[in-house]
This record gives C-alpha cells, structure tokens and sequence, in this order.
C-alpha cells in the first residue's frame, strides 16, 4: 500500500460527508477533495488524481444515478483508479455495470448503511485500494437468493465458498474463514465453477467477474 | 326523435334505438321476454315494428291519452283564472274595443304578473305529474332539470324555481295541455271515432234510430250498412296506430319541454369530468407528496440517522474493549443500525428510490429480489414511463407479489410489462392454488381503484386450483 491513499469522497448529504472525511482521517486516507455532486466529483478527479473515489450513487441535480454513471466514465478513463461506490440500496444491476467497466480490479460496490461498521468499510476500502474487487455481502447474498435455478445445484458449502469469492477473497482467505483446507476450497471452487457452466480461471477478480456476469443484472432468469 | 336530443346523454340509452331493428325477427322470444314486449322505448319506435299490434304498445299509448283528459281540465279551471286579464284583452283587440289603450295596457300587464308570479306554482306540480305519466310510454331517462336550493326554506326554494329555464319550459307545457292538446286529440281521435261507427253502422242501424250519417254517405238498413262495416273492419287496424302515433306525438312534446337534456345533463356530466379530473390530480398530487417525503426524509432524518451511526461506530474505536462505556456504545451503535435498516424500510414503502431512479423494469426486478418465491420480471417497455403510471403499476406488482406469497403456495410467478398503442400492459401470473378473491379484502379492491382513478382497469382470473392471473391495463398516452 502506498504511503499515503489519496482520497476524493463525492457524497451530497454534508452531514455524511463530514463524518466520512473524519473517518479517512482517522485512519491515514488523505482527502484531498469532499464534493456535492457528480460533476464537480469528474472534475476533482481530473484536477487532483487521487488513488481512490468514494462516491454516493444518489446526487444532485437529478438524485438518480449520477454518481454511478460518474465511477463509471472515471472508470473508463482511468482503468486504474479505484472506486467504491456506496449505494442505497442493493441493486446487482450497479454491481456488474462498476465490474463492467475497466478490468473489474479496484472496484468496491457498497450499501452505505456499511460505512457505520467502521472497521470492516475500512478495510474493504484498503482492499480495493490494494487491487481487490468488493461486493457488498448483502448483494451477494440477495444475488444468492434471487437465482435459484442453477444456484440450487450448489450445496450450502459451495455457496458459502461462492459468497465469500464474490467478495474478492483469495482461496487461502476463504480457506481461513470456513476454517478448511486450501485444497478443498479449491476443489469447491472447481466444482462451482463446472456447476455453473465457466470456464475454470484462478484469477479471483476474473471469478468475481464470472460469476456476477453470471449473476448479472438482467432480471430474465434463463429458462430451465 | 328530436334533433336537440342527440347531444344530450350521449352515454346513456336514449330514446333513439341505437341498435339497428332487425329485418328479420326470427329470434324467438326469451324468459324474460314475452312475445308482447318489444325493446321501443317510445310508441312512435313501436309503430314500426312487426308486433306492434299485439304488443302492449297501443294499449300503453290508449291508457296514457285517457290519462291526459282529466289532468288537462284539472289544470283547465285555474288557469282560466289567471288568464283571465289576458282573455278580456284579447277579446277587447279582437272586437277592434282597444280604447282606452291605458286601460288596455294594464290589464295585458296584470295578466302577465299573475301567470309569472302564480303559474310556475301551477306548472311545476303538473310537470312533475306529467313526468311520471311519461314513463308509461317513454322508457328513455327523465331528468326533471331542476337545480337543488342551496338553501333550506321556502325563499331559496322559490328564488331557484323562479330563475331556472325548467319552470318556464313547464309553464309552456301546462300551457300547452290546456290548449294544444285538446285541438290536437279533437283532429286526431275524430278518425278512430270515424272508423268505430263505420264497424258498428249495421248494429246502429239496426237499433232503429233512423238514417245513419257516416261521412261518405247515409245508411238506413243492414244492407246497406254492410259495406260500410266492411270497410270500418279493413281499417280497425289503422286505430292502433293513429293513438300511438298521437301518443307519441304527445310524449316527444313533453320529453323536449319537461326533461332536461341540456342543463342538467351537461351539468352533470361536467360534474362527472369534473370529478374524474379532480380525482387523477388528487392522485399525482398524492404521488408527488409521496415522493417529497421521500425526499425529505431521506434528506433529513436518514442522513442524520447515518452520521450519528457513524460518529457512535467512530466513539467505539476510541474506547477500551473492555470498559462499561465499550458495552454501552455498542449498545446504542447497533440500535442505531437497526433504526437506520428500519428507516430505510419505511421510506422504500413510500416511495421507491428505483423507481425514481431507474424507472419500472428496474425496480420490479428488485421487487422480485425481495420476494420469497422466485419470480421472473419480463419487460417490453421502450422507455420510462409518466410517474404516476409507474408508482401505479410498481404497487399494483408489489402487492400482488405479496398477496402470492401469503396465499398462493406458488412455486414460480411472472410478470410481464408490455406497451401496445397507448395500453401499458401489466400482468403478473403464478402457478398457485388460485381461488383468489378481491373481496376477501386482500387489498386487490383498492388496488382496482389505484387503477381505475389513472383511466385503467383490472382484470383477475384466480379460479380454484390455479392458476392466478392478475392483469392491469392502463393508458398510456405517447
């Protein structure tokens, strides 16, 4: 990790916003720009080149999707600039159009309601910074819930182990967490894989990647 | 059938058969349909039917033209007597007796208050009489065209009655009853009476009471009667139709003077496009307060709500894990993540930030994302649609989606969004038990009213066993 992670936080709510810039203080981000809106966000980006855009999906003028569409011509721009996005709610959809865009490495995708557990948004922030891909646990999990189809298929072990590659770990992460071998993991991952008709890859990012196009955010489900 | 009465009750039945008659009425007559109805509503329709004759037409205009008789001279007597200064003037100007004008002049003047001051109090309950009696011959609906006071009394009743055309247009008609009306039943009647002594000539004849006069000539015996009977006989047909044609002479006069197609018609129906109007701006009004609390509170309370989760998680960190405080925090930390999830609840039920955000297709499938059963969301929009259309159909999805995860045992449900020539389509099926019913206060009731203020309608097939299909279609102007 760099010495020092500049930051440009884009998020319309100034209370928020306050609190955010604290935060990254606090742990060693420098914020270099805290904007109101999307376009002064592009504009920040351009000016200052930070390592790192956190940016509200909601802002002015429209309160749709502006700062979405923003990470994601940054995005496009800057392949290499890391983005997490903090949304409202889950939408999957907002999900693979950030993995979308780019190579799909330095990209976090989180529920705003996130930031209060402090330690853990801090750490999926470093995670992205450091070329990991983040999901927000809780789109996974409704991803999970919403595709049954070929999801069925899967025991409850491989989709714990699918839920926690979602969320960018590594095989050795993921064998730490269920507290099992990194060969079973990667047997599971294996299976997974086959299961759900993709080719076999040991990139993490490029399964992320797989599995939510897989996922994906159109809501036809495949015919059985 | 009156020219000024095709504007009127365009949308109801009205006296003129919008169904053509058939040529050939074969069709044999139903339970509920006696051969001796007919579908007229007026005895000048029946007339050209094949059944007139032994249908109950003639007999309704025979009652009704007896009807008029003593109704005629009931108002006859008093308003003689109010035209009473108007009949010397005008025997005075018939007679050339016009000196002195003054006088004259005086007289026509009084004439004239009386039959304005008192002849509304006369007409009115003869046109209301006379409205019921148009019933017998007349199917068509009657709107007696008077204004409500706006006030209880005898005053605003009056100012009402005397300033609105109704009063007058009975006035005319009680006018024209005690004057027309007899001339014209006299011109009309005198044939059927013409053709009943011709039938019964031999009879009459026989009675001896001498030569009898029947118009065309004098008879004196049977014999020579015969003739004449039969020719009574070949035209005792011709009687029918004569009363209902003067019947319905008479009911087409006092549909034009004593129903009101105009004024109280029109009121009405601008009343109703009135309501209809006020009804779609109360609810985009409704929608849009939907969406600005919305926003407020997602503005306002949310973001503070956030913040202050956020400084609390921050306070945590600074505090020994072990302390009492540490305890305490966490505490407050986790019920302010729990009143921030419960927050967001509530203002997703308001109103969906995703429908604003990325229209319907979106945010059904988000809906279905929520939902316990697996549904499938298959959308044909082109683009987004007007707001309130979106809001009605996103609620009208969300609670059926509901009501078949409650109810249905489904395994599966789809819902299918398509437009076609100004019809948004929406229609969401599941393969459940059915037997769903909008009366059993499943909220599909108020759903059908969501529906039908934006101009839509639903349509529900539920029967027992499966499976439920809920259809919505709501305009959709391009």
């Amino acid at each position: 990790m760099s010495p020092v992670t500049r930051v440009v936080l884009a998020e319309d709510g100034v209370l928020l916003r306050e609190g955010l810039v604290g935060l990254l203080d606090r742990f060693g981000f420098a914020v270099v720009a805290a904007v109101g809106d999307a376009e002064t966000l592009v504009a920040a980006v351009t000016e200052h080149a930070p390592d790192l855009v956190v940016t509200d999906v909601r802002m002015p003028p429209g309160f749709t999707d502006e700062g979405l569409r923003a990470a994601v011509r940054l995005r496009r721009a800057h392949p290499d600039l890391a983005v997490v996005v903090l949304s409202q709610y889950v939408r999957p959809g907002y999900a693979a159009e950030l993995l979308d865009s780019g190579n799909g490495r330095r990209v976090g995708y989180l529920l705003k309601d996130r930031v209060v557990d402090v330690p853990e948004f801090v750490g999926m922030l470093r995670q992205v910074v450091t070329g990991g891909t983040v999901v927000d646990p809780e789109v996974v999990r409704q991803l999970l819930r919403r595709r049954r189809d070929p999801l069925a298929r899967l025991s409850v072990r491989e989709r714990e182990v699918l839920a926690l590659i979602a969320e960018g770990r590594s095989n050795a992460a993921i064998a730490r967490t269920l507290v099992v071998s990194e060969a079973a993991v990667g047997k599971h991952v294996g299976n997974i894989l086959a299961k759900l008709d993709l080719p076999p890859t040991e990139d993490t990012n490029r399964r992320v990647l797989a599995v939510l196009a897989y996922l994906g955010s159109d809501t036809e489900s495949p015919a059985d | 059938m009156l020219p000024d009465e095709e504007s009127a009750f365009t949308n109801q039945s009205t006296r003129t058969t919008e169904k053509p008659v058939p040529i050939h009425e074969k069709s044999l007559p139903t339970d509920n349909e006696s051969v001796f109805s007919d579908t007229s509503r007026t005895p000048l329709e029946s007339v050209t039917r094949r059944r007139f004759l032994i249908g109950g037409w003639p007999w309704r205009s025979l009652i009704y033209l007896l009807g008029t008789a003593p109704v005629a001279a009931a108002v006859g007597l008093p308003l003689l007597v109010l035209g009473l200064p108007w009949l010397v003037a005008l025997r005075r100007i018939t007679t050339g007796d016009l000196r002195p004008l003054g006088t004259l002049l005086v007289v026509v003047l009084v004439g004239a208050v009386l039959i304005a001051a008192f002849g509304p109090l006369l007409a009115l309950p003869v046109a209301a009489l006379e409205r019921r009696r148009l019933r017998l011959i007349d199917t068509g609906p009657l709107l007696a065209g008077h204004r409500r006071p706006n006030a209880t009394g005898p005053w605003p009743w009056l100012r009402t009655r005397y300033t609105e055309a109704a009063t007058w247009r009975a006035l005319g008609y009680t006018f024209l009853l005690v004057t027309a009306a007899p001339l014209l039943y006299g011109a009309v009647l005198a044939v059927p009476l013409l053709i009943v002594t011709l039938l019964i000539s031999p009879f009459l004849v026989g009675q001896d009471v001498g030569p009898v006069s029947l118009g065309f000539g004098t008879v004196d015996s049977v014999g020579g009667a015969l003739p004449y009977a039969v020719a009574g006989l070949l035209l005792l047909p011709a009687v029918p139709y004569l009363v209902a044609v003067l019947a319905g002479a008479h009911g087409a006069v006092a549909r034009l003077l004593l129903h009101d197609g105009g004024g109280e018609g029109e009121q009405l129906r601008a009343e109703l496009v009135q309501v209809a109007h006020s009804r779609a701006r109360l609810v985009d009004a409704f929608e849009s307060e939907r969406r600005r609390i919305e926003r407020d509170l997602h503005d306002g309370a949310q973001q503070r709500l956030v913040s202050l989760t956020l400084q609390l998680g921050l306070a945590r960190l600074d505090l020994p894990a072990d302390s009492p405080a540490a305890d305490t925090l966490a505490a407050a930390h986790d019920q302010a993540k729990q009143a921030m999830v419960e927050l967001r609840e509530i203002i997703h039920g308001i109103h969906p930030q995703i429908l604003t955000e990325r229209g319907l297709p979106a945010a059904l499938g988000e809906l279905a994302d929520r939902c316990a059963i697996p549904v499938t969301v298959h959308s044909e929009l082109a683009g987004r649609l007007p707001g309130h259309l979106e809001a009605t159909a996103y609620f009208v999805v969300a609670e059926a989606l509901t009501n078949a995860a409650r109810h249905s045992h489904a395994t599966a449900v789809a819902v299918t969004l398509r437009q076609r020539s100004g019809l948004v389509t929406v229609q969401v099926t599941d393969n459940g038990r059915g037997g769903a019913d909008p009366h059993l206060g499943t909220g599909l009731t108020g759903l059908a009213d969501r529906v039908a203020v934006v101009g839509g309608r639903m349509l529900l097939s539920s029967p027992p066993g499966g499976p439920t299909l809920l259809r919505v279609e709501l305009p959709c102007p391009r």
